[in-house]
């Protein structure tokens, strides 16, 4: 088993929750894992990425090379786009079409979403909005996580019990609704596949 | 019992020390260091064994503190970014003059890529010159065995031991196996040689001495050190030499294992009969390293090698910029073509329409409203200038503030603004954070009090560390007292609440202190927007 996923977003957003959920997943199941961060000034409202590796063998490098990633799993669409030279061709983009707009230059949506259509092997949805009204305005990374699960070489219990592990702390009506919003992403991925 | 943990390198590293017997970590906070005293922090056993994690006030306080740690006999770690070396640089040298009692590690993170950092030095120059060991772990693992070690090694020897980390490392988690039980702390006891320790000349010319013959032993040491090895390959055309994290790289595209004998390094200084094996079986040798071309120069001089070595002088590999598996593929491509078996990957679908989306200032931040009122006050002078500093608000150097016209290093804004008014700049205006200001901005303003130099220091007070993630900041609620005991006028030490409401407010006091003929401090005040918010949730879960 080997899936390389390309995380994405804009500090803050909270793609990094999904890669602690991912991690103790992969922990749990005896996999390798490397996950490289984005730390310091880079974090203040600025484009974010992880590199995160999950493997039945050994990794070596903490890095994606070009090509190489299975997934670029985002929460925003322009920055699905911006990482695109990291995907295999026959990779997956999961993306939020919401867009994040705190730049002048933010470009015309339109052209985002022509672009994220001829990106090949695409699911894009607003996720959002999904997350609002499925759970709670704050989970739309756990309807990103549960979208990109189909893609993830991992049984999605493992995911769940991943998702009830990082968020136990904070009780179970935070853990339902986190849980419900993967499922949200999950169920819309599995009837886009099943067409 | 052994256990398995997923681990920033930053982590591993402090765990490994925490379990190898630690008693003092010290630190400030830096991009990408920060995690491995918040992890000693975080951990049961800190203050379970009373082991020191508090904050120091800057890199020379805390590797100074270090020292007198390792001078009564115990294990202390100290880190720091790379630039915090800069800042450590005078007791860091000099502690290869004392030594070290009880192990003492030096941990210095680089930043090549320039992340979040003014430039790309490589720590390892500093330990060449100042004759320390080094190791250079190359993941996450070997971070956390190095810890145990190296504190073995700095007692073997009575020498401090730089560990050097990137940010790659330093920022990226892996599953590490942890011995999962705690070494006992080191017993107080003094250096064995106490007038080693009392560096005036006499002693410090005998014990230079001493030093050079026992970089020898070092040499020895990386000879046998466990995470230096020579790895046969079937092709001799290359040799490899590659170390640290670059180590990775290599392996990555070359998933079956290397064609060509490799020297992996991760223990300085070099191990010269492994290289020279590698020189003597091999036509060419190519050196891989993340950073500056510290092995490579050693090679050419120190080794005297000549013949063909590839690697970052001679333009193979990338110069500026930190390794990736494409740059070293790359490389290794540049120096032998198809003869390396590689494919060269070009970077396929780069899109059209992405716009950089650069960091900036949190809505809700302090920091916004000192500079919307300082740039409409300067609107009304001919020719302001304002010299910047480290932290959040070196972000006001962005649209829409274009505010600042420097950003060196810390501290250098009061300083800068110092020289400036010295050489006729008026307005001279200085920005420093609260958490720069204690770091070192003390000892600059105490120059421009004694010369009561034309200019004004404002400091932007968010009560924290706030670009490394809200550490605990030295000076906070102390600030007044420390300008005035360094001699501002009270006249002219003002204070106000940075809130959008006070904007006029803001405006008027930085209007009468540009005035005012001489220096003025102005504390504008109001908790960073981040850490006020985890004190509010901290306060909700308490009532």
């Amino acid at each position: 088993m080997k899936t390389d996923i390309v995380l994405a977003g804009v500090g803050g957003q909270g793609i990094l929750s999904i890669a602690t959920i991912l991690g103790a997943a992969a922990l749990k199941e005896g996999l390798y894992l490397k996950q490289a961060e984005v730390h310091g000034m880079s974090q203040r409202g600025g484009d974010v990425q992880s590199n995160l590796r999950l493997s039945s063998s050994p990794i070596a490098s903490d890095l994606i090379p070009f090509g190489g990633a299975d997934l670029i799993v985002s929460l925003e669409p322009m920055e699905a786009l911006r990482y695109r030279p990291y995907l295999k061709p026959e990779g997956w983009i999961v993306t939020n079409t919401a867009p994040f707009v705190n730049i002048d230059n933010y470009p015309a949506m339109e052209d985002v979403e022509s672009e994220l259509e001829d990106s090949g092997n695409v699911v894009a949805f607003d996720m959002d909005e999904l997350a609002k009204k499925e759970a709670s305005p704050r989970a739309s990374n756990m309807v990103l996580l549960g979208a990109a699960a189909p893609f993830i070489d991992m049984e999605t219990e493992v995911i769940e019990e991943g998702i009830r592990s990082v968020f136990g702390k904070k009780g179970e009506a935070i853990v339902e609704s986190n849980l419900k919003a993967f499922r949200a992403g999950l169920e819309y991925t599995r009837q886009l596949i099943k067409k | 019992m052994k256990t398995k943990r997923l681990l920033l390198g930053d982590e591993a590293l402090a765990l490994g020390a925490i379990e190898a017997g630690l008693s003092g970590a010290y630190a400030y906070p830096g991009t990408p260091s920060t995690e491995i005293l918040e992890y000693v922090q975080s951990h049961p056993l800190t203050s379970q064994r009373n082991i020191h994690s508090h904050w120091s006030s800057n890199e020379k306080t805390a590797m100074e503190e270090a020292l007198g740690m390792s001078f009564c006999g115990k294990r202390a770690i100290v880190s720091m970014k790379h630039v915090g070396l800069n800042v450590a640089a005078d007791p860091f040298v000099n502690s290869g003059m004392t030594g070290a009692n009880g192990g003492l590690i030096v941990i210095s993170a680089d930043d090549p890529s320039m992340h979040s950092s003014q430039n790309e030095q490589d720590s390892r120059f500093y330990a060449d010159f100042a004759m320390l060991p080094t190791l250079e772990p190359s993941n996450q693992q070997e971070a956390y065995d190095m810890a145990g070690y190296a504190f073995s090694l700095s007692e073997r020897h009575a020498i401090p031991v730089l560990l050097r980390m990137v940010t790659r490392l330093s920022h990226s988690r892996a599953n590490v196996e942890t011995a999962g039980e705690a070494q006992p702390q080191n017993e107080f006891h003094y250096p064995a040689n106490p007038r080693q320790w009392v560096l005036m000349p006499a002693v410090s010319r005998e014990r230079n001495r001493r030093l050079v013959e026992d970089f020898k032993l070092f040499e020895k040491e990386s000879e046998k050190s466990p995470f230096n090895f020579y790895k046969e390959g079937s092709d001799k055309s290359l040799g490899i030499v590659v170390s640290g994290i670059a180590y990775n790289y290599l392996n990555e595209i070359y998933p079956d294992g290397c064609p060509y004998p490799v020297v992996k390094i991760s223990q300085y200084p070099l191990p010269v009969d492994m290289i020279n094996r590698l020189f003597d079986e091999c036509e060419a040798v190519m050196v891989i390293e993340e950073g500056q071309p510290f092995i490579e120069k050693k090679l050419r001089g120190d080794l005297n090698r000549t013949g063909r070595i590839f690697g970052k002088l001679t333009g193979e590999i990338v110069r500026t910029g930190e390794l990736t598996p494409d740059e070293v593929k790359k490389g290794i491509l540049n120096a032998m073509a198809e003869r390396s078996g590689l494919v060269a990957t070009e970077p396929k679908g780069e899109s059209k329409v992405v716009m950089p989306r650069p960091p900036a200032l949190c809505q809700g931040c302090g920091h916004r409203d000192v500079y919307h009122a300082l740039n409409d006050v300067l609107k009304e002078f001919e020719s302001p200038r304002v010299f910047g500093d480290i932290g959040c608000y070196t972000l006001g150097f962005l649209s829409p503030f274009n505010a600042i016209d420097s950003c060196v290093d810390m501290g250098a804004s009061i300083t800068m603004a110092k020289g400036a008014a010295d050489a006729g700049q008026h307005p001279s205006v200085a920005i420093i954070g609260d958490s720069t200001f204690t770091h070192s901005g003390m000892t600059g303003l105490l120059d421009a009090v004694n010369e009561d130099s034309d200019m004004m220091v404002i400091i932007s007070d968010n009560l924290t560390t706030g670009m490394t993630g809200g550490q605990d900041s030295q000076g906070t609620g102390k600030l007044e007292e420390i300008c005035l005991g360094l001699g501002v006028k009270p006249e002219h030490l003002r204070t106000i609440d940075s809130l959008p409401k006070n904007h006029d407010e803001m405006m008027r006091v930085f209007r009468e202190e540009i005035e005012h003929k001489g220096l003025s401090v102005v504390i504008s005040r109001r908790e960073c927007i981040q850490t006020a918010r985890r004190h509010a949730a901290a306060k909700a879960k308490k009532a």
